[in-house]
């Protein structure tokens, strides 16, 4: 068993980092996510691993430095929220174009704009859906806890290297500043340079030696046959995804004719919901996507023909409901509830909504 | 005399280095970049640094510096590229970290990542190329572009009270405490060229040292922007862009020249 700590979402993200033997770290403050940057100062991570921590002067340039260290195949990872990571896009999609894995973590808060900084779930579609220019996904982990924060740090270099590809971690405020227990791993080496040499001599960019052809990261091809064929090489790593990489949770959905579906922070309010509603005698099971992307179509697709509805609750206007009806192919009515622009709806708003729905009422989507 | 009797081994004067690849360059006719690849790629051959070099590429006519530049490359997003060199830098602290940045790169859209990574020391090498206009794009007015200068985007010249002053970005940053070698050459004449070799092989040989952020400028030509032809574009080159950027060391160990 690793060690028991009581801590912040974004204390545990940071501290996570290190114990994974992250190499660098690219930051700039916001809220609600500045924790992060500030632990990882306190903490002095060059001492305890030779883990590099940097204060960038800009999103854009936070993200760019986070391009220029994944491009010589080290471990490298940056947490912002909203309004910065909206400021990120260029360089994820030159990361994703270019092929190179790191993490990304989106404490996200309230928009759009400069909006508000109290939680929100409102960059689903900016998260899932590529969120820069051109055609590119992003593996979405979603987090409901302090120790999923904790455990999706190296979870998502697992997937970042397995595919060369970028992985975000799509927390809220709400997790990112709530403290609970974690127990923590222990600490990992970080990657020797001879260690990265074996794994990305063909790819990175760490000298060209007279073995091998100069590296070149780049995601330019004026050759639009060639940038074609690339983009079918992306195309076929996100089916991947979608066949090997896919994580949800399932909780009392067995008997279920109705289903709440809900992820990260909703899904936690979403829990006391289930509870309440179960204690009035309704069938209604939660079903939380872990991945938003690559989302869980198969395994909601077999509910249709079990339960009669299904309400989305998500702290936006409704993003998640969309993947959703995809789903069940608009073959189970599907509802939207949720708060949004910082607001977080309460459990027994949530019993409220499930209700209309099952009474056959409309939650307004 | 036959062509095979001279080519022998010792009548060879000169011969391309193993640093510049095979293929054609993508540049015009004249331009400065070919010339400007050449004595960077020269140097770190002299220097024995193929290995350990990663170069940073930027967005404008030298976007595909890496087609020709035989070492390991990264093609940075437009402005970019000090911003991805401090990534690797910091990183790979045993490497050796360049960037190629032309004027718009540097010194409109680049300008917070250029000053920061001079601020902050970086100890990289930043070379930058300054035509006084956007060549990539069309020969549209760029932040270096001198007062009158007619471009595809100030067609009646460049007028400083609705366009602005052309930027000495290099003067701005030679101000700085990071910065530790500032320099400003060209390339349009024999002894331009071994002038400004020697200022890239100062800069890198600084970074060897760690003595922090080396930077050379090197004010170009851009013929088919500036709409002259070769020989008369560099004549107006004198003319008319080394009065406002007079060639010269601008700091040396530190210190600025001619400081007061």
């Amino acid at each position: 068993m690793g060690e028991l700590k009581l801590m912040k979402g974004n204390e545990a993200i940071a501290e996570a980092a290190i114990r994974a033997g992250v190499d660098a770290y690219f930051g700039y403050p916001i809220t609600p996510q500045s924790e992060v940057l500030e632990y990882l100062m306190q903490e002095q991570p060059e001492e305890r691993t030779g883990m590099v921590v940097l204060q960038a002067e800009s999103e854009l340039a936070a993200i760019n430095m986070v391009y220029g260290a994944a491009s010589t195949g080290k471990k490298v990872m940056t947490t912002s929220s909203s309004p910065g990571i909206s400021l990120y896009q260029e360089g994820i999609s030159y990361i994703a174009g270019a092929e190179l894995p790191c993490v990304i973590a989106n404490v996200v808060r309230g928009g759009p704009g400069l909006g508000t900084i109290q939680p929100s779930q409102a960059d689903y579609f900016q998260a899932t859906k590529g969120g820069g220019h051109g055609d590119y996904k992003l593996y979405v982990l979603a987090p409901a806890s302090v120790q999923e924060m904790a455990d999706f740090v190296e979870d998502g270099f697992n997937i970042a290297y397995k595919y060369r590809n970028p992985v975000m971690i799509l927390t809220d405020g709400m997790i990112g500043q709530m403290m609970e227990k974690v127990e923590l791993k222990d600490q990992k080496p970080r990657w020797t340079d001879e260690e990265i040499k074996k794994m990305s001599d063909s790819w990175a960019t760490i000298g060209k030696g007279n073995h091998r052809e100069r590296n070149i990261i780049t995601s330019l091809d004026l050759d639009s046959a060639k940038q074609e064929k690339h983009n079918h090489h992306l195309q076929k790593k996100y089916r991947q995804m979608e066949e090997e990489d896919v994580r949800f949770e399932e909780i009392n959905c067995d008997d279920a004719d109705y289903l709440i579906v809900a992820y990260g922070s909703s899904s936690r309010i979403a829990m006391k919901t289930l509870n309440l509603a179960r204690a009035k005698g309704i069938r209604v099971g939660l079903f939380r996507p872990i991945t938003l992307y690559p989302f869980p179509m198969k395994a909601l697709n077999k509910y249709i023909g079990q339960v009669k509805g299904i309400l989305s609750v998500e702290m936006s206007a409704g993003q998640l409901i969309e993947d959703i009806m995809l789903a069940v192919e608009c073959k189970i009515n599907v509802q939207h509830f949720g708060r949004y622009g910082g607001m977080i709806h309460s459990p027994d708003e949530v019993l409220q909504a499930l209700e209309t729905l099952i009474n056959g009422g409309n939650n307004g989507r | 005399m036959d062509v095979k009797e001279i080519i022998k081994d010792e009548n060879l004067v000169y011969k391309k280095t193993s640093l510049m690849t095979s293929n054609v360059l993508s540049y015009c006719p004249g331009c400065g970049h070919g010339t400007a690849h050449r004595i960077i790629m020269e140097t770190l051959d002299e220097m024995g640094l193929q290995s350990q070099t990663i170069g940073v590429a930027p967005v404008g006519c030298s976007v595909l510096a890496y087609d020709f530049m035989n070492i390991d490359m990264i093609q940075a997003a437009h402005g970019r590229a000090p911003a991805v060199a401090t990534g690797v830098k910091r990183t790979r602290p045993d490497k050796f970290v360049f960037t190629y940045q032309g004027d718009g790169d540097l010194a409109a859209i680049g300008t917070a990542e250029t000053i920061h990574a001079c601020n902050r020391g970086e100890n990289i090498t930043i070379v930058f190329i300054n035509n006084g206009i956007y060549g990539m794009t069309g020969g549209q007015m760029a932040p270096t572009t001198l007062e009158g200068m007619k471009t595809a985007t100030s067609p009646y010249g460049r007028n400083l009270r609705s366009m602005g002053n052309p930027l000495k970005i290099t003067e701005l940053i030679a101000q700085l405490p990071g910065t530790y070698y500032v320099s400003r050459q060209a390339v349009h004449t024999p002894s331009a060229v071994r002038k400004a070799k020697k200022a890239i092989r100062l800069a890198f040989e600084i970074q060897k040292e760690n003595k922090g952020l080396s930077f050379v400028e090197i004010v170009s030509n851009c013929n088919s922007g500036w709409k002259l032809p070769p020989v008369k574009a560099n004549q107006w080159m004198v003319d008319n862009m080394f009065p406002f950027y007079p060639l010269g060391d601008i700091k040396v160990d530190g210190q600025l020249v001619n400081a007061q």
